[in-house]
């Protein structure tokens, strides 16, 4: 398509507003009209006991919607509750993502969960300590003031005592909230800002039941489904009869093209499965888009919906640019690739439906469940366990709609429906492919006084309860279909495709437009960080180009940009943590020059503060490239972190390094690819990640801001780490990378 | 028709076919948790378990080629009340996040332990390049392999 100015006129009919306000991703919550707001999740979930409930066996029972998946977060949560309550953290049972008990907290994303459960759960036990001390005062006879608690026991003078759980019963929280009663403060906490150990960990290595892939229940069967890994492919025969009458096998389900076996034994389903599969004919349209580089040129000319993300507008800044850069940068495809396929256990009862999965978000999946199954939500219980790592948005709400349309055959039997390595690879909704095009330019004393980032993507999601469509697999295969909801873009501040695109630095002036494409030929959805891992990449990458023209250090050609103090302080001490000074800048800028191993040597920097609104990030890479092979090695890296008020130090560095070290690996390695019909990646070797001998060491320093507000992580570290190899790269062979993955073939073709 | 398996010390029988991947016996047969279908062509290791000591992939291992031998799952290890030097490592170090890998990589360390008695950082990372982790908890769990091989000394 022509200018993107031009495109513009798509938005005058006013569809952009309807289309921003039905963000699929807040709770819609029924509130008096007049309701005051409340903190976090309170907000949506305002009944006191949807939160707490003091048991008289002397434990207490907290509930939360967010959802463990290995991020730690319900270890975080029990830290806030118990400081706040002043109870002892194994008194505490937590019951989460239970769409028949917990509160509904929407989807466990966007690094969220500490502002939206843990600030409901502070507020929601203060006010319950302040009811508990009440009901206290008045059963002892003396006044609050005078109350002291340590673990649940209530002291007050004269050796007056009694406990929550006798006062239980006085203290009510059947009651609306109202986060009158203010939490402790920093100072105060025990166990908020200490690097308590994560209660999962102990199941995980003992061989516990810590998964839904572990759940038995009695009389389970074993669930296969059966797929081409051609999206939109029609299901025209399949050979039921013959698989029917295989050993084991107690139901086959064909629905439109939805296809799917189980049998007694989980061996016998995948035997069933495989056969099916040789057995079905399927009609691949193979209408999907270009592969490589011409991917990038092909999105440019599709439909798209345009906005002008932010804009800042200084003439006469713009006069005195003498100097001017353009560079393009895209990302490929690149898939979740969870260790564990998805998993689900599915059990009908009497047209009631109940699910255990690893969803991120049970309330929604629900939502999107009763549509296709036309069902009122009330028949539906959804409970989430815990899966492998998700990172995202990945096979795990599929695989429970996969799992009911199969149960559905085998009323009261709950059948565990396990997708296999090729199934994942093959249908998970995928990380975007994204195209940067920066334009920028420099007055003569090298500050940047004109800066452009346009951004062309697929959607960045698609996630179950879209309004206007269901987003789970199999309602598209049935005979009667659901459409899936239309490519939608997250708005800002938080953005989708567009988040981090605008820039934190202060530029004279600057324009963000993103260009969200209508058609989504291959799915794509949240793959953790959305569109910031892209942005960012262009964005720093972009910052060392415009560094190199106005002949400045990248660290201090940052700085000169960035007034933010916080930004400020995360960049100077990544700088200072890895030893990076402008003569060694200088140095290894140097272009083919390998060191005594024949290695090109370079150190790189990157940083970011996570949607504009989330964790301070800066990273420095040291990367060693082999000028033979073109392979990339990252040897070290460093990062410092302002999270604001830290919960749990060791789970923070535990995020920031596992995002360093995933992000690595996206970097150098990870691209889906794709041909005219098919997804091409079935299994590891197709999709090939970092490994062991890859790794980089990592050092994270964490700059704790006990008084300012918790800020999340869980994403924080991947865009300036992206950033910061590829900086590295560029300094340590004199090219610039510009499309990833950075792999030894790309390094290689540069080096040439 | 039944496989007879040793496994942590105790004697099973499955009525599994001879060739069916002994991952599945053990889990469903045996009611093992820990090790994993990951990826079921022996390219990722969250299924290791220990065939008289030795490392094998039990998604494509057939369960009857085991059964004249000892298996070893995580469970043999130790328990929560009585943890062995990795299973102790890997909580000190917080070596987890998802932890679906875990499995696989305490019984692939075992391997590595039991044969090299103080391995270097370099032999940890070649011993365990076979298996994958996607939460890039790569650094915790060399340090965990460290620190258990201390231990163990």
């Amino acid at each position: 398509m022509s200018s993107g100015l031009q495109r513009r006129a798509l938005l005058k009919g006013g569809s952009l507003t309807v289309l921003f306000s039905l963000s699929p991703f807040v709770p819609v919550v029924a509130q008096a009209p007049a309701a005051a707001v409340l903190p976090g999740s309170l907000n949506g979930n305002r009944q006191l006991d949807s939160w707490l409930r003091i048991n008289a066996d002397g434990t207490v029972t907290m509930f939360t919607g967010k959802v463990e998946l290995g991020q730690g977060i319900l270890t975080a949560l029990t830290q806030i509750v118990a400081d706040e309550l002043d109870v002892d953290r194994d008194r505490l049972q937590v019951v989460s993502g239970d769409t028949s008990r917990t509160p509904n907290e929407g989807v466990t994303s966007g690094s969220l969960s500490i502002q939206d459960s843990g600030t409901a759960l502070q507020f929601a036990c203060a006010e319950a300590r302040s009811l508990l001390l009440g009901a206290a005062a008045a059963r002892l006879g003396v006044d609050t003031g005078a109350l002291e608690v340590s673990d649940g026991t209530v002291q007050g003078p004269g050796g007056k005592r009694t406990t929550y759980w006798e006062v239980a019963s006085d203290a009510s929280f059947r009651r609306e909230a109202t986060a009158k009663a203010l939490p402790k403060s920093s100072r105060q906490h025990r166990l908020v800002g200490q690097s308590v150990q994560r209660r999962d960990i102990p199941a995980k290595v003992t061989g516990g039941e810590a998964y839904v892939h572990d759940l038995r229940l009695p009389g389970m069967v074993h669930g296969r489904v059966v797929r081409p890994r051609a999206p939109r492919a029609r299901l025209l025969e399949a050979d039921i009869a013959a698989v029917q009458a295989m050993p084991g096998v107690l139901a086959v389900v064909r629905d439109g093209s939805f296809l799917a076996v189980a049998a007694s034994r989980e061996e016998q389903a995948i035997a069933a499965a495989l056969a099916l599969q040789a057995g079905a004919r399927w009609e691949l349209p193979g209408d999907l888009p270009p592969a490589g580089v011409a991917l990038f040129t092909h999105m440019r000319q599709q439909r798209s919906v345009d906005t002008v993300v932010s804009e800042k507008t200084n003439a006469l800044a713009s006069a005195t640019g003498t100097t001017r850069l353009a560079s393009e940068f895209t990302r490929p495809f690149q898939a979740h690739a969870s260790i564990g396929p998805s998993c689900a256990v599915a059990q009908w009862n009497d047209g009631k439906l109940r699910v255990w999965c690893h969803s991120q978000g049970v309330f929604p999946l629900r939502a999107d469940m009763a549509k296709v199954l036309r069902l009122p939500p009330a028949s539906i219980t959804v409970m989430h366990r815990e899966g492998s790592g998700c990172y995202g948005h990945n096979g795990a709400d599929d695989v429970a709609l996969d799992a009911a349309l199969l149960a559905k055959a085998l009323p009261g039997t709950p059948v565990r429906m396990q997708w296999m390595r090729e199934d994942e690879f093959g249908w998970e909704p995928l990380g975007s492919a994204m195209s940067m095009q920066m334009r920028g330019s420099l007055d003569a004393s090298g500050k940047v006084v004109d800066w452009q980032h346009e951004v062309w993507s697929y959607t960045h999601s698609t996630r179950p309860n879209d309004p206007d469509g269901s987003n789970l697999l199999a309602a598209w295969a049935l005979q009667e279909p659901l459409p899936a909801g239309p490519s939608r873009n997250i708005p800002q501040p938080s953005g989708g495709s567009d988040r981090n695109a605008v820039p934190l630095y202060e530029f004279a002036q600057h324009k963000v437009v993103n260009h969200l494409l209508v058609d989504l030929p291959i799915r794509t959805s949240a793959l953790r960080t959305l569109g910031a891992y892209g942005n960012v990449f262009a964005l720093e990458s972009f910052m060392d180009e415009m560094a190199g023209a106005a002949g400045m250090d990248p660290v201090e050609f940052r700085l000169a940009h960035l007034r933010d103090p916080r930004g400020r302080a995360v960049i100077e001490r990544a700088a200072s943590m890895s030893g990076w000074n402008r003569r060694m800048a200088a140095e290894t800028r140097n272009p083919k020059t390998p060191v005594g191993s024949g290695m090109l040597k370079g150190r790189g920097i990157g940083f970011a503060k996570y949607k504009n609104m989330a964790a301070y990030c800066a990273v420095v890479a040291e990367v060693s490239v082999d000028p033979r092979s073109g392979a990339v090695k990252v040897d070290r890296a460093w990062a410092a972190v302002d999270a604001g008020l830290v919960i749990n130090p060791d789970g923070l560095r535990n995020q920031i390094e596992g995002g360093i070290v995933q992000s690595t690996s996206w970097t150098l390695y990870e691209s889906a690819a794709h041909d005219q019909t098919r997804l091409l990646s079935r299994n590891w070797p197709d999709y090939p990640i970092l490994r062991f001998p890859e790794m980089p060491t990592v050092q994270v320093e964490l700059i704790d801001r006990p008084d300012e507000k918790p800020l999340g992580v869980g994403e924080g570290a991947q865009g300036p780490t992206v950033a910061a190899i590829a900086n590295a790269v560029a300094m340590a062979t004199g090219r610039r990378a510009r499309d990833l993955p950075l792999n030894a073939d790309r390094i290689k073709a540069l080096l040439a | 028709m039944s496989i007879s398996l040793t496994v942590n010390g105790a004697r099973y029988t499955s009525p599994a076919l001879p060739e069916t991947p002994l991952l599945y016996v053990l889990r469903n047969d045996v009611g093992i948790n820990s090790a994993k279908y990951g990826c079921g062509a022996a390219l990722c290791g969250a299924c290791t378990v220990l065939l008289d000591g030795q490392p094998i992939r039990s998604c494509v291992y057939p369960a009857s080629a085991a059964s004249s031998g000892q298996v070893t799952t995580l469970e043999g290890l130790g328990d929560p009340k009585r943890l062995h030097a990795l299973q102790r490592a890997f909580i000190e170090e917080q070596a987890a996040q998802c932890g679906y890998c875990s499995a696989g990589m305490i019984m692939s360390a075992k391997a590595l332990l039991d044969r090299v008695r103080n391995p270097d950082e370099n032999q940890i990372r070649e011993a365990m390049a076979g298996n994958l982790c996607r939460c890039g908890t790569h650094t915790r769990i060399v340090r965990a392999i460290q620190r258990a091989a201390k231990e163990l000394a």
